[in-house]
């Protein structure tokens, strides 16, 4: 244990295990269970060290819980730790999804099989509608940046444009959109 | 046999998403949508929506799991490995590039300029994405049924969502979508 109470891992082979451990455990909220492990149970990083790995791999393309492991395991062992935390984290989720692709091919066709996922897209176009909701209540679209997302659903649903070119075109725009908006929060607060 | 030119189209359909990939959640969908069933042809909007149901029982990161399923479907087992590494290789890479720049960014005001001009246009995007999953599932009162109690029971409860899947399942298995 070091001097900040926190006590980093030995080996390679540790850093395996714990982020394969973690990748398991991910049904539903992966990162719940990396921070119950990660910083209560083995004590590897501080709550405020988890916190910051954490809000900058939200901001940087990938999926989160990717970029956190690869983070997590440079930061202890280097490029040999990143390497081997993303294989932890991944490798028993993609053997799962090989699993599931190798039935589907085998039993795909089969009357059944159709009807359960003819039952389960609704639900999942269910679950995806639900988050979009919630992310649409939240407090940076009270405003005329609601503006947004009604073009960037346009553009995917009615134009059809690539994500390259809708990021390339809304994103600029709505960073600056929300600049302008914030500056003039504070200027009318110091008015 | 390996058909070459299908195993590097994915890789390229991948590759080029992979840096795209910002904001949490399906933001990419749409564009996976785009390549799949649009430009290549490759499935249906029904079969599309099909094994990105299927891609559900996976744990792991959902769009990197719906990569793989729609990888193998095109390909095989190479074609879901090419689809994973091609989606994860460049974000990957940009991270660890990064990822001694941290102190700097965390405390720049531009990261949350950033985030705020994201939230929004990310937002439309998963209401495409739900948009684009929708169409192609079953057009019958029941699915849309299906698509609203899930919705509301997810914003007003705290149940599991597997639990929501393994409803729709047993409903489709009971002819009931």
């Amino acid at each position: 244990m070091n001097d900040t109470g926190t006590a980093p891992p030995d080996s390679l082979a540790e850093v395996f295990w714990a982020f394969l451990k973690i990748g398991i455990s991910g049904f539903g909220s992966t990162v719940v269970h990396a921070r119950r492990m990660m910083v209560e149970e083995w004590r590897w990083l501080s709550a405020a060290e988890f916190d910051d790995i954490w809000s900058v791999c939200q901001a940087l393309p990938g999926p989160n819980v990717v970029n956190w492991a690869l983070c997590v395991g440079a930061r202890f062992r280097g490029a040999a730790g990143a390497a081997t935390a993303v294989l932890g984290i991944i490798g028993a989720p993609i053997l799962i999804v090989m699993l599931l692709g190798l039935l589907h091919s085998l039993y795909g066709n089969r009357p059944e099989v159709h009807a359960l996922l003819r039952g389960v897209s609704p639900v999942a176009a269910g679950l995806i509608l639900s988050t979009a909701v919630k992310m649409a209540m939240g407090p940076r679209l009270r405003s005329w940046m609601a503006i947004f997302p009604v073009l960037s659903f346009c553009a995917v649903v009615v134009f059809k444009l690539s994500l390259g070119m809708i990021l390339a075109v809304l994103l600029p725009l709505s960073v600056l959109a929300a600049w302008f908006r914030s500056r003039q929060g504070r200027q009318e607060k110091a008015a | 046999m390996t058909d070459w030119s299908l195993l590097w189209q994915i890789a390229a359909d991948y590759l080029g998403i992979s840096l795209l990939a910002v904001g949490a959640g399906v933001t990419t969908l749409p564009e996976m949508h785009r390549n799949a069933v649009e430009r290549h042809a490759w499935m249906s909007d029904a079969q599309f929506a099909e094994l990105f149901a299927l891609s559900q029982a996976a744990p792991g990161p959902t769009t990197t799991m719906f990569s793989a399923i729609i990888g193998w479907h095109v390909a095989g087992p190479v074609g879901a490995l090419v689809a994973v590494l091609g989606f994860l290789g460049p974000s990957c890479l940009l991270t660890y590039v990064t990822n001694h720049l941290w102190t700097r960014f965390r405390d720049s005001p531009w990261r949350e300029r950033i985030q705020a001009g994201l939230v929004p246009v990310t937002v439309g995007l998963m209401f495409a994405a739900a948009w684009l999953v929708g169409r192609g599932a079953a057009h019958t009162y029941g699915a849309y049924v299906a698509t609203a109690v899930a919705c509301i029971l997810m914003l007003t409860t705290k149940i599991n969502p597997l639990w929501l899947v393994a409803a729709g399942a047993l409903a489709g298995l009971m002819g009931l979508l």
